[in-house]
């Protein structure tokens, strides 16, 4: 027996190799015209484990205080050996996870793989783009940059604008009244112990959820192979579809290489907390819709703030949109009318939002 | 033949082996294995840069102030900060200055003086050395480095030995 068969022999007579392996042998992926948007997920969690080995490696440098972390940033991106560039693959990664994960998330919605019985798969996603939504808020200030500063200044107020709880929760996550190094204590807390804790568990269980329900078919397509067969075949997850995704991987890789050494990411001013905002301010792209849309109501909305309104209005579509694949109910005719409808609006929507906030001053 | 029996043991189906021909996948395979690999390696090589960091400026200089005259009584010492390691100063009963690191060269504790033996001490695993440095008694391997002390005016300073 060759060493390799020695090995794999000791640990199937200990582990029973074949039999826990099994799924993974069985497990197909229904190959057609539409079955590129299957690598979406996959690349998502590719760049997620990309964040998660960068991250640890800016953590050897990276020291969360006010007076220290800004100067720590700096020295990583100017005395370390590629210190530039873990950094830049971990700021454009971070973007380009968030980019996939709301194509993968219209994808699902628009491929209709939400509905039952994959009701909680989605859900489960859902809480998985808001930890990927919150990952990128709390790391945007831990360079301690104006940028960052303002833009946790801007998000913590938000949040204050919640009724009855709103103070408290600005309290909470600043620790204090104002954004000062308590707040990127608590930020760095977040960002590096209990984001990646609640993520692990929430991603074991989005995974297991897949494996268990398997991939889902387009029901157009589903309903064509009726007619004819060949518009879609099984292939075997374990080793083809799994290849076809490492390619993926390597594509995405290449183009993370590209954009992280080609365009490094900048590091901007110290945050001074007494120097006014400067013009211009934005916050990061995937928050620019919220951020055009606060600007657009006005301040008072019959008895209430304009700012309380829209925050409101946020949490409601949130929750709406977790809740979507309920939505589809017991009628899946006018249902999925209404899904499909409000998925074509929440795509316009956020797109226009978003270039009109790029343009406008 | 000896060889051959051990070649079938590791190989087990040597003898049906082929002879080696170069085949198109056999090269299709060492282009996608050597890509691989290289590919590897270029991921792993910035890493391995990275986590070694780059060399700390030492701002200490050679020569530091270690203590001003009135500070210390005969028979006492103090630590004072030599570059980003600790030396200690020491006052002998004789009212003489020696300066040591105070590196212990065991596993590198900072030593103290202990006035009742007249030695430097470690406390982590009871070594024991002359006011010279030298390694008297206990686990330390090495004598301590011995610094020159010079008194210029009401300041003690505290300079490395210069190579003879």
């Amino acid at each position: 027996m060759s060493t390799v068969a020695r090995v794999h022999h000791w640990l199937d007579e200990r582990l029973d190799l074949k039999d826990t392996l099994a799924p993974l042998e069985h497990k197909t992926v229904p190959m057609h015209r539409l079955s590129y948007w299957y690598f979406l997920g996959g690349i998502t969690l590719f760049l997620f484990m990309i964040q998660v080995c960068t991250g640890i490696l800016l953590l050897l440098y990276y020291r969360p205080s006010a007076n220290e972390a800004y100067e720590s940033v700096q020295y990583i991106t100017t005395q370390v050996q590629f210190g530039w560039l873990v950094r830049s693959i971990h700021s454009w990664s971070a973007n380009l996870m968030i980019l996939t994960a709301f194509a993968h998330m219209f994808s699902v919605l628009f491929l209709r793989a939400y509905r039952k019985p994959r009701e909680l798969t989605w859900v489960s996603g859902m809480a998985l783009l808001g930890l990927a939504l919150t990952f990128g808020f709390s790391g945007y200030l831990l360079p301690w940059n104006t940028l960052a500063f303002f833009a946790t200044k801007v998000g913590t107020e938000v949040a204050a604008q919640v009724p009855l709880v709103g103070h408290w929760m600005l309290v909470f996550l600043r620790g204090g009244e104002d954004v000062t190094g308590a707040t990127l204590g608590r930020f760095f807390g977040f960002h590096v112990a209990v984001l990646p804790g609640i993520t692990t568990l929430i991603l074991g269980i989005h995974l297991l959820l897949v494996q268990k329900f398997g991939i889902s078919m387009p029901p157009s397509v589903e309903r064509e192979s009726i007619y004819r067969a060949e518009v879609s075949r099984p292939m075997k997850f374990f080793p083809n579809f799994f290849l076809r995704e490492l390619m993926a991987w390597y594509i995405a890789l290449a183009a993370l290489g590209a954009l992280a050494a080609l365009s490094p990411w900048g590091l901007g001013l110290k945050a001074d907390p007494f120097a006014p905002a400067p013009a211009g301010i934005k916050p990061e792209w995937y928050f620019l819709w919220m951020f055009q849309t606060l600007k657009l109501i006005p301040s008072k909305l019959a008895f209430l703030d304009g700012e309380v309104v829209g925050v409101l209005a946020f949490a409601g579509a949130g929750l709406v949109w977790m809740l979507l694949p309920f939505l589809e109910g017991r009628n899946p005719q006018t249902g999925r009318k209404l899904v499909l409808g409000l998925a074509v609006f929440a795509v316009a929507y956020m797109a226009s939002m978003t270039v009109y906030g790029f343009v406008a001053k | 033949m000896p060889v051959k029996d051990a070649m079938l043991t590791l190989v087990p189906d040597f003898e049906q082996a082929e002879p080696f021909r170069p085949s198109r996948r056999r090269f299709v395979r060492a282009l996608l294995g050597g890509s691989l690999v290289a590919s590897a390696a270029s991921f792993l090589y910035p890493v391995l840069r990275y986590v070694v960091p780059p060399p700390a400026t030492d701002m200490g200089g050679d020569t530091v102030l270690a203590a001003k005259t009135d500070e210390l009584k005969p028979n006492s010492a103090k630590i004072f900060k030599f570059g980003s390691k600790p030396g200690l100063l020491v006052r002998t009963a004789e009212g003489e200055y020696r300066a040591v690191s105070a590196v212990c060269t065991h596993l590198s504790c900072t030593v103290q003086y202990k006035p009742d033996v007249h030695q430097v001490w470690c406390a982590c695993h009871n070594g024991l050395y002359g006011l010279d440095g030298r390694n008297v008694s206990g686990p330390p391997p090495r004598p301590l480095e011995a610094y020159d002390v010079h008194l210029q005016g009401d300041q003690v300073v505290v300079s490395r030995k210069r190579e003879a």
